[in-house]
């Protein structure tokens, strides 16, 4: 295998002083999804936010060969990272064209690419996303990552209180994206992940407990109950997390 | 009849005097969750350079007085922008700190400008216009009051104008709303924190140069005196929220005019009384963000 | 989640004493405190002097004074660190009960004297009735100003504060004298606590408050209730978690700290004969949160040490001020050097800057040789 995208190894993460992370490494390989899998409150979103260092953080991060750990968060962004976060936070004051303007770090931004994908969006330009669907701002949290030509994407939770068909939408956009740039995902939703990751890791109370292929857990069902606290549902559209909506 | 419209024209006047020092101190807080008790030394030290500026050209005169603005103005925004650089931005993200080190370098300055201007206000010269009254429906209505207006509205057009049309503008109300999605985007958001003390640190001066007009005199309390009401102001406006200043500087100087006439004199408790009840009822102001 | 639950409430606190010592530790702590008291008690006997920092022998009236003053102060930054050091409520009303207390005590002795009763009696019950006054004013201001948090609950103090002292200066009824102040009433007051000859018991009682002040500060934060307070500051939501309504504890710590200050008023009103209109302004507040963090926020004895030094420190450069020696230098160099606040103010900046521990801390940072910062927890829920 080639060299990975990105390398962790020993992160610890806290918030407000409490350990939330705790000496979690693994690697991103360079192509493909990689799905960052664990029952609710392990630590999924605190491992991301800490690649980001958007909480305290110490240990060991490679971005490409680049040492990121002690990278404040703009620069870490500026050598090619996306981040789509867990509930979407889009500026809700803002336009949509303004949120997708404020996310332009390239000379040249993929605007083109953006209106093929989400041509719903496109057509909001002059709406404020506050007053958007949950789904149409989960488009927009996408096209402020997918904008850029990125090197990684960080994906949180982003079928996370979807509608059905927005999900479909969703996965049909990641699996677009996935095919030019490597992605770590943190998804619920036992179907897309079947759909997208080539890998898995698991957290089990801020640590690693699995890394392996994709199949090698999910066609596991003991694994899948162990790990994830799930049965594989019949139905491709029941999330792990119980949906909101 | 003239009563109601006097008040109400003086209540405008004072409003644009909060609104200048209370749309720096909110958006302050609002990008950067300092609360900044420096504002008022920034308004005072602009005051009186701007002040020392203007007579020496020529007093009384509205071409000292345009001058006198200009200092201030520059004062301002250069005195605030150094404070940002070398004294908040060494504490990063410790907004406790941050508050403590401006609560210090406030008494520090009041301090420091006792000892060089001294304790006892100083009066200054205004252009005569400014010194006569215009009847309105027949209140005698002292001209300076639409000076103060007249500024303030420019200010507040002038910062729209700036949050709407420019990048910075979108990175700084991008950055009100939620700070560290703004980093996640790959933008160095403390560039803005220089800027929006700038631009605070000049509307204050302004209000400083505006404030030694409006009460006839300069003096070393001018800022601290004002900046408890336009904390008041911003709390009741809603912290981060310019529209909520504005609104909430009218209605803090009007109510407090009123009461000053006709409760005996009681505008102040009145002031505070608008506050405890504004913050139980609705804890984030008047248009806050949610907390 | 559930693991991190049932942890120890919180990280222990600097001042803490080291586990491996616990046994002893107190021990050796409770006898240094006591011999420490025994030896403040004794000042006023001898005539120890310190050139430059006392202004005079320690049994001269106006040397107690300044040092009863210091004790009073300290006592009042002690109530004030309970409030925003354990707690972390950041109040910017904590003069009003500071001067509640001086303004309470001093106009009911104004307006309550049954000529049956005997001095001593109205004195005592004088004092009760400012006490009381004083638990249903914090209990009033705390119970709504705790409705809110962060940042808002410092300006609704502000506000309650800033109307206090709105009130005290309009000097309603000619109760509160106004900016003239209010001047003590003698005719009750115990003849021992009167004129410059009685200095040395008026020492004494500020010595008292401080001693009364530090052992309930020192109760509270051992109790259920100061771990609770503690926990929450840190993380109010696993305080809630486990069933725990922060806001009573907190109302709690609050009337508390704010009638350990109506106590400290008190005191402050007999030493002074009397109460001015500054001790009840937000500025006098903020002096309290300067003495405290200048001290060290994370220590309780960081807060007398800051409230002493800071009284000494002030009464000293007002002297040096006026001093030949400044009269003599260019204006460069004499105005800011006359001038005490700038030289605090600008202390008070390098301390926050580069002392995080505050004084109380320097120990700590020598034997640990690295930074810490005791209130940045603080920051939790803000983020």
């Amino acid at each position: 295998m080639s060299e990975p995208i990105l390398r962790v190894a020993g992160l610890f993460g806290r918030i407000g002083g409490q350990q939330v992370v705790e000496d979690v490494s693994f690697d991103v390989p360079a192509t493909g999804v990689t799905a960052l899998l664990g029952r609710n409150g392990v630590g999924k979103t605190s491992t991301i936010k800490s690649i980001l260092g958007l909480i305290d953080r110490s240990g060991g991060m490679h971005l490409g060969g680049t040492r990121i750990d002690r990278m404040p968060t703009h620069r870490i962004v500026q050598l090619g990272v996306g981040y789509v976060p867990e509930d979407r936070e889009v500026f809700g004051s803002l336009t949509v064209a303004e949120n997708l303007r404020l996310a332009e770090r390239d000379a040249a931004p993929r605007r083109e690419f953006i209106q093929r994908l989400f041509p719903d969006i496109h057509d909001r330009r002059a709406q404020r996303a506050g007053t958007l669907s949950g789904g149409q701002q989960q488009m927009v949290s996408l096209a402020r990552a997918l904008v850029n030509e990125n090197r990684l994407l960080l994906v949180d939770e982003p079928t996370k209180g979807l509608a059905p068909r927005i999900v479909d939408e969703v996965a049909e956009a990641l699996a677009e994206a996935a095919r030019t740039v490597p992605i770590l995902l943190v998804e619920q939703n036992l179907h897309v992940i079947r759909r997208l990751a080539e890998r898995v890791v698991v957290l089990s109370g801020g640590r690693v407990v699995f890394t392996g292929e994709a199949s090698d857990l999910l066609d596991d069902e003991d694994r899948i109950q162990r790990f994830l606290g799930v049965h594989d549902a019949t139905d491709p559209h029941d999330t792990a997390a119980g949906s909101t909506r | 009849m003239s009563t109601v419209v006097l008040l109400l024209v003086t209540g405008l006047g004072l409003g644009a005097l909060y609104f200048l020092v209370a749309s720096g101190l909110s958006l302050i807080y609002g990008l950067m969750g300092v609360l900044n008790f420096a504002h008022g030394s920034f308004l005072t030290i602009a005051a009186f350079l701007g002040w020392e500026v203007g007579r020496r050209v020529s007093d009384g005169t509205w071409w000292g007085l345009a001058l006198s603005a200009m200092v201030g103005l520059a004062v301002g925004a250069i005195v605030a922008a150094a404070t940002e650089y070398l004294l908040i931005r060494r504490l990063y993200e410790r907004h406790i700190e941050q508050a403590l080190v401006t609560v210090g370098l406030s008494l520090a300055t009041v301090a420091l400008f006792e000892g060089i201007w001294g304790t006892d206000p100083i009066y200054t010269q205004k252009p005569e216009w400014l010194a006569q009254t215009t009847e309105i429906l027949g209140a005698k209505i002292p001209n300076d009051r639409f000076l103060l207006i007249a500024c303030a509205l420019v200010v507040l057009g002038g910062i729209v104008l700036f949050l709407r049309r420019t990048r910075y503008g979108l990175i700084i109300r991008a950055g009100v709303e939620n700070r560290s999605m703004v980093m996640a985007l790959g933008i160095d958001v403390r560039r803005s924190f220089t800027i929006v003390f700038a631009i605070g640190g000049a509307a204050a001066g302004l209000g400083g140069v505006l404030a030694s007009v409006y009460y006839g005199y300069v003096s070393a309390h001018l800022g601290s005196v004002l900046l408890i009401f336009a904390f008041i102001v911003t709390v009741i406006g809603g912290l981060g929220s310019l529209t909520g200043a504005a609104i909430a500087s009218v209605l803090v100087a009007v109510l407090q005019q009123f009461a000053n006439f006709y409760l005996g004199g009681t505008g102040d408790l009145v002031v505070v009384v608008a506050l405890a009840a504004v913050l139980l009822v609705r804890p984030r102001g008047l248009m806050g963000k949610v907390a | 989640m559930n693991q991190q639950l049932t942890d120890a409430p919180a990280p222990a606190r600097p001042s803490a004493p080291a586990p491996e010592a616990s046994g002893r530790r107190p021990l050796v702590l409770a006898i240094g405190g006591v011999a420490l008291v025994a030896a403040l008690a004794t000042l006023p006997l001898l005539a120890i002097e310190i050139p430059g920092v006392l202004p005079g022998p320690t049994y001269t009236p106006g040397t107690l004074q300044l040092l009863a003053y210091a004790m009073l102060i300290a006592a009042l930054a002690l109530s004030y660190r309970m409030m925003f050091g354990l707690a972390g409520l950041l109040s910017f009303g904590h003069a009003l009960f500071f001067a509640a207390g001086a303004y309470g005590l001093g106009m009911t002795l104004n307006v309550f004297a049954p000529a049956e009763w005997s001095s001593g009696l109205v004195f005592a019950v004088s004092i009760g009735v400012t006490l009381v006054l004083g638990i249903v004013l914090a209990a009033t201001v705390g119970a709504l100003a705790l409705r809110v948090t962060g940042i808002s609950f410092a300006m609704v103090t502000l506000a309650f504060a800033q109307a206090g002292s709105v009130l005290i200066r309009r000097n309603p009824g000619s109760a509160t004298g106004g900016d003239e102040g209010l001047s003590l009433d003698i005719t009750n007051v115990p003849e021992g606590l009167v004129g410059v000859v009685n200095t040395r018991n008026l020492y004494w009682m500020a010595l008292a408050v401080l001693v009364f002040v530090y052992l309930v500060v020192l109760w509270v934060e051992r109790s259920r209730a100061g771990h609770v307070a503690e926990a929450a500051r840190e993380n109010e939501l696993r305080v809630r978690v486990i069933g725990i309504r922060p806001y009573s504890v907190k109302l709690l710590i609050f009337i508390v700290a704010s009638v350990l200050a109506a106590v400290a008023g008190m005191g402050y009103l007999l030493l002074q004969s009397g109460a001015s209109p500054r001790i009840a302004t937000a500025d006098f507040t903020l002096t309290l949160l300067v003495i405290v963090v200048l001290g060290g926020v994370g220590y309780r004895w960081g807060a007398i040490v800051g409230g002493i030094v800071y009284t000494l420190l002030d009464q000293r450069l007002t002297a040096l001020a006026g001093s030949d020696f400044i009269a003599g230098l260019p204006a460069v160099l004499r105005v800011p050097l006359s001038e005490p606040l700038f030289i605090l103010g600008t202390l008070f900046i390098l301390v926050v800057l580069f002392l995080p521990g505050g004084i109380a801390g320097i120990p700590q940072r020598i034997r640990s040789g690295r930074k810490q910062h005791p209130v940045e927890a603080e920051e939790a829920t803000d983020a």
